[in-house]
């Protein structure tokens, strides 16, 4: 499964690679990581008909994670892309209008790793 | 008698009569009287003892004849002389008519003078002189009643507007307590002013500062939780044997610990930004990472505008230069001073945003710079820039473009404050439409 990471902040990158090492070793995922919109979008261009899974903050300098999420949406991907969404604790209006762009999951900071795993099916 | 010593003797009498009527040489005095002359004029208090007394009450009489406007004229008709028979003394007696004009009229008096002189060092000095008028005389030829009159309208003059005068200075007196407790409620006044500005900032940095300590907080979680699990992941390849993984596991760790530190401290830093920017400055200088402050107030101030506006948000650039060295200033003023900066950029982009919300792309950027004198902060943006007409009101205190209640008009004048106090510089250029540039020199 290929997952794209989409954060401004660099650590996000340490600290997937080290919570699903085991999937990575065993190559059941394979991460790739954006650390802005435009350049999530830059990678998802090249993209060719591959099944994606894309994770991204919501709260980004530049394009933020519901801008990228809008853009997303209109290229209108085949397979269709399943997009989460990450966001501060208690961020309700991000959460509806994350909801009616047409986000499939939403997940709140801090990550909880383990329900991240469940709603990956990788448990 | 010589004729030359006596033609001496009515010179030296003529100027003598001058002197006592119209001109008042008093620097010739001294060549013609002697030091202990003596006089008497036609009442009891015109007794001159000395050239000193003389030379002082003839003083009074050419003032008193100045601001009474009175001139004297006298037409010498007689003269009666007698000459000692050493021809060393001689006695003048000279009978004339002084011609007197006052504002008040003109008078005419007979006077008789006389004069006893001495020949002392080939010159004739007086020695001894005596006024008189003759008893029919009207009494009040000099008008002394009017001068009287007049002395003491003035003197009541005089009197009210020192009263006057008393009454203005005690007025003075009260405007001045009264303006000095002015300046001392406006200084108290100022001083809330400022300590709201700094609360209102701090305020609008809440969610901000929330977020920023949320933020590090989360990463300490993850890491130490993903510490744990890695810790039982070690123990299995111990197990398996693996000891190339372990080793990587054991990197990993390592790495996980520094990165707790580093996110520990970061939000350690950003508590303690926070006391220090609500506290009244201490006023002290300490050796400060600008490139490390600045770049905290970036993100409070951007994620405080994000809390606020969910629509709101900018990019952001950083260009610091590695090279800057750690300078002395008060750090919560400075951190004042950037704050301020980004708000203002911010809020300009934004503005901007939403006027264009399909086309515009808004950017705010910060910069350091080392000079060779000192370092160099650049903030700025590619929002609406600063109208001309402002332009030099914007650092005046309570100038504002914002709405009522949505900025306290001080932001831009404490950070001016604050920037001379450091002996630092803040330039200013804008231009309407592409955005406008902020550089500081400290």
């Amino acid at each position: 499964m290929k997952i794209l990471v989409v954060d401004d902040e660099q650590d996000v990158k340490t600290l997937f690679e080290q919570r699903f090492r085991k999937e990575i070793r065993s190559k059941v995922v394979d991460f790739v990581f954006a650390f802005s919109g435009k350049e999530a979008l830059q990678y998802i261009d090249k993209l060719d008909h591959e099944a994606i899974l894309i994770l991204s903050d919501i709260n980004m300098p530049g394009m933020s994670g519901l801008e990228l999420l809008k853009e997303i949406k209109q290229k209108e991907l085949v397979p269709k892309p399943i997009v989460m969404m990450i966001s501060a604790y208690g961020d309700e209006q991000n959460y509806n209008t994350a909801k009616s762009l047409g986000a499939d999951e939403f997940l709140t900071k801090p990550v909880d790793f383990k329900l991240l795993k469940e709603k990956l099916q990788l448990n | 008698m010589d004729s030359e010593k006596s033609q001496l003797l009515q010179k030296t009498h003529e100027t003598i009569l001058v002197t006592f009527t119209q001109e008042f040489p008093f620097d010739q005095m001294d060549e013609l009287i002697i030091e202990e002359v003596t006089g008497f004029g036609t009442t009891k208090d015109e007794k001159i003892i000395g050239l000193k007394h003389f030379k002082e009450v003839l003083g009074i009489q050419y003032q008193q004849s100045k601001v009474l406007g009175i001139s004297v004229s006298y037409n010498d008709n007689a003269k009666i002389q007698w000459i000692s028979d050493d021809e060393n003394s001689a006695l003048l007696i000279s009978d004339f008519v002084l011609d007197i004009e006052t504002p008040q009229g003109s008078n005419s008096v007979d006077f008789r003078l006389s004069t006893l002189f001495e020949w002392k060092k080939n010159k004739w000095k007086l020695v001894h002189w005596h006024g008189s008028t003759p008893v029919n005389v009207e009494n009040d030829a000099w008008h002394l009643t009017e001068w009287k009159r007049k002395n003491e309208e003035l003197q009541k003059q005089v009197d009210a507007q020192t009263k006057d005068l008393k009454q203005k200075n005690e007025q003075l007196l009260k405007a001045k307590e009264q303006i000095e407790e002015t300046l001392k409620e406006l200084k108290e006044a100022q001083a809330q002013l400022i300590q709201s500005e700094k609360m209102a900032s701090l305020g609008e940095l809440t969610a901000g500062i929330a977020h920023e300590i949320q933020n590090p907080l989360n990463f300490v979680n993850n890491f130490s939780e993903v510490s744990n699990e890695l810790l039982d992941e070690m123990v299995e390849e111990i197990e398996n044997g693996d000891y190339e993984e372990v080793k990587a596991i054991c990197e990993d760790l390592k790495e996980n610990l520094s990165k707790i530190n580093h996110h520990g401290k970061r939000a350690d830093s950003i508590v303690k930004g926070m006391l220090q920017h609500s506290r009244t400055s201490s006023g002290q200088k300490e050796p400060t990472d600008l490139n490390n402050l600045i770049d905290e107030y970036l993100r409070l101030s951007y994620h405080g505008l994000r809390a606020k506006d969910k629509s709101f948000n900018s990019d952001f650039k950083t260009d610091f230069d590695p090279s800057l060295p750690n300078i002395e200033v008060v750090p919560q003023d400075i951190g004042r001073v950037i704050l301020n900066m980004f708000n203002n950029s911010f809020f300009s982009v934004n503005e901007k945003k939403s006027q264009n919300p399909e086309t515009f792309q808004p950017v705010v950027e910060v910069s350091t710079k080392k000079l060779a004198d000192g370092i160099e902060i650049c903030i700025s943006d590619n929002g609406n820039g600063i109208p001309e007409a402002v332009r030099d009101k914007i650092f005046q205190p309570f100038f504002t473009t914002k709405e009522t209640g949505q900025g306290t008009g001080l932001g831009l004048s404490l950070s001016y404050d604050i920037i001379k106090a450091h002996g630092g510089s803040i330039k200013v250029d804008s231009e309407v439409g592409k955005g406008t540039s902020i550089t500081i020199k400290l």
